[in-house]
């Protein structure tokens, strides 16, 4: 085989070691990205399977939900009535040179239910709950408390993320509801105060467009969210490594990696959805 | 338990060693990370009723030998019996029943930071769902033991590092184990304090007889538990007459990741080998 530099005066002698150095440092991150995705699949199916086998830590589960659910609400309500505001006037004034404002609930409505809602509320969560449950657990590790719990006879997986992953899944179902009812009031507030339309004809517009499969997809997809953020957020946080500086490496890596996850999931089910519910369009 | 009716019933406690076996046993053990091994061939035992103090400056294993004893870690090669059970392969669910049956403290504590005093040496016993005023109690008796009734309701935060250590080593013992695994205890910590922490370790040692395995780097520290003794009627450690040691105190040296000493104290003072007598001076 022929380098391509060599052609303009370097040696093979030369371009060989880096050559192969660049290859050894593929091949590293590939076998890195390979025991990754191995351990991730490991560790999250542990955490699965604990939730039926005892014991169960069921006052974790509630501990969770309200740190998780609760402590989630300010920002969720906050940005779903913000969306759905936005989406309102972006979509009127597109809307109104084809002289269709009216449809502007139905715009907002699908759009929040089907697709903002869930992806918005797992990239909100995912940046304030991943991000706490990597530093937490992360902090346990280079603390030695994971070790100090493993000694104790007690297993961390069990104690501290199988709570925290279901507790998730749970709470961003209910959460993305929550969006999507505020997505949904935030683009009626903006209809109705600012583009000065129809409050009623705006309701009925949202309401009445709405089909099961619109709502199916909506709900689905939070249930997965929940689980690619809380999984995500806690293996990266029980896998830190490197004292403080480890722990806010972690947190960056479970935040982003949850965050583009999540888009990309996303991506991955609604065209599932899409297929699967072609007969009901 | 009160101390002197615990030391009184203590003669009955400890097994000879030929009768009962070693409580722990390390055979070939070799561990390496990414590296050059951590351990080589590391091969000794704890007999019930034994105190063994791992010498050896920082860096040379000590810590990976500990978490490897009670299978926090797992070696690449060799075996390791613990209370007779062979543990270098067992799954990690079957490790967690063994582990309650060993105390161990950590380097720096390793208290749970959420958790107050009561709920950090309890913290076994509220994982077997004891009930509170029998856990109330038994944390009495552990905090008075290493002196430190009034901490009871505080949280580790607000404790200097000589009282975590010493939390912490009365949530080791507070069930009462079968062989205890010292991490460092004094490392950090300033003089007085660290005799605080050897008295301790001493009035466990002879009180109790409960075997253990100590790792230090400070030389004072491993003469101090084999030159004293303690008395249950003065209520502290004192020395032993002139000349005499504990017999049940004996010590092992590591020089990077090899066992290069096994023996008691008289025998490490006339030591030839070049690397211990480097240590002794």
């Amino acid at each position: 085989m022929r380098y391509p530099v060599e052609e303009h005066g370097a040696t093979r002698h030369s371009l060989g070691p880096a050559y192969a150095m660049a290859i050894q440092t593929i091949e590293k991150t590939a076998k890195n990205l390979v025991l990754t995705v191995q351990d991730y699949s490991f560790f999250a199916w542990r955490a699965v399977t604990n939730l039926f086998r005892p014991p169960i830590y069921w006052p974790e589960f509630l501990v969770q939900s309200d740190i998780i659910g609760f402590g989630s609400l300010p920002i969720v309500v906050l940005s779903g009535l913000s969306t759905g505001g936005v989406l309102a006037l972006q979509s009127s004034a597109t809307l109104a040179q084809f002289g269709a404002t009216a449809i502007t609930g139905q715009f907002v409505s699908l759009t929040m239910i089907r697709e903002l809602g869930p992806v918005l509320t797992g990239v909100m969560v995912s940046g304030r709950n991943a991000s706490s449950m990597a530093s937490e657990l992360g902090s346990m590790v280079v603390t030695e408390q994971i070790d100090a719990m493993r000694a104790l006879g007690v297993d961390p997986v069990r104690k501290l993320v199988t709570p925290r992953i279901f507790s998730t899944i749970v709470m961003l179902f209910f959460l993305t509801i929550v969006a999507d009812a505020c997505g949904i009031a935030g683009g009626g507030l903006v209809t109705v105060l600012m583009n000065h339309q129809n409050g009623t004809q705006y309701l009925n517009m949202a309401w009445e467009h709405l089909r099961l499969p619109d709502i199916v997809q909506g709900l689905v997809k939070p249930l997965f969210f929940g689980y690619i953020l809380s999984s995500v957020g806690c293996f990266y946080g029980m896998r830190t490594t490197g004292g403080t500086q480890g722990v806010g490496r972690s947190t960056i890596q479970a935040v982003v990696t949850a965050s583009v996850l999540i888009i990309f999931v996303d991506f991955l089910i609604t065209q599932l959805l899409l297929t699967l519910f072609s007969g009901w369009m | 338990m009160d101390v002197n009716s615990a030391f009184a019933q203590s003669g009955q406690n400890p097994a000879p060693a030929s009768e009962a076996g070693p409580v722990l046993a390390f055979r070939n053990v070799s561990i390496a990370f990414d590296g050059p091994p951590v351990l080589e061939e590391v091969s000794f035992s704890v007999a019930p009723g034994e105190t063994r103090v791992l010498l050896g400056p920082a860096g040379v294993g000590k810590s990976v030998l500990l978490k490897l004893a009670n299978g926090l870690l797992r070696p690449d090669q060799g075996s390791i019996r613990l209370f007779g059970e062979e543990i270098a392969r067992l799954p990690e669910e079957q490790l967690f029943p063994l582990r309650t049956r060993a105390g161990m403290v950590f380097q720096e504590g390793a208290l749970f930071d959420s958790l107050t005093v009561r709920d950090n040496v309890a913290y076994q016993l509220i994982q077997e769902r004891v009930p509170d005023a029998e856990i109330d109690r038994r944390v009495r008796d552990a905090l008075s033991f290493v002196e430190l009734e009034e901490t009871f309701d505080l949280y580790p935060a607000s404790l200097s590092g000589g009282m975590r250590r010493r939390v912490a080593i009365a949530r080791a013992f507070i069930r009462q184990p079968e062989l205890l695994l010292y991490d460092s205890p004094t490392g950090g910590l300033d003089p007085i304090t660290s005799t605080t922490i050897i008295e301790l370790i001493v009035k466990e040692r002879d009180v109790y007889h409960t075997p253990s395995l100590l790792v230090t780097h400070r030389l004072q520290d491993a003469f101090l538990l084999c030159n004293h003794r303690f008395d249950p009627a003065l209520g502290r450690m004192v020395p032993l007459p002139k000349g005499q040691t504990d017999p049940g105190t004996t010590f092992l040296m590591l020089e990077e990741g090899r066992l290069i000493f096994d023996g008691s104290l008289h025998e490490l003072v006339r030591s030839e080998n070049p690397y211990v007598r480097e240590f002794l001076e």
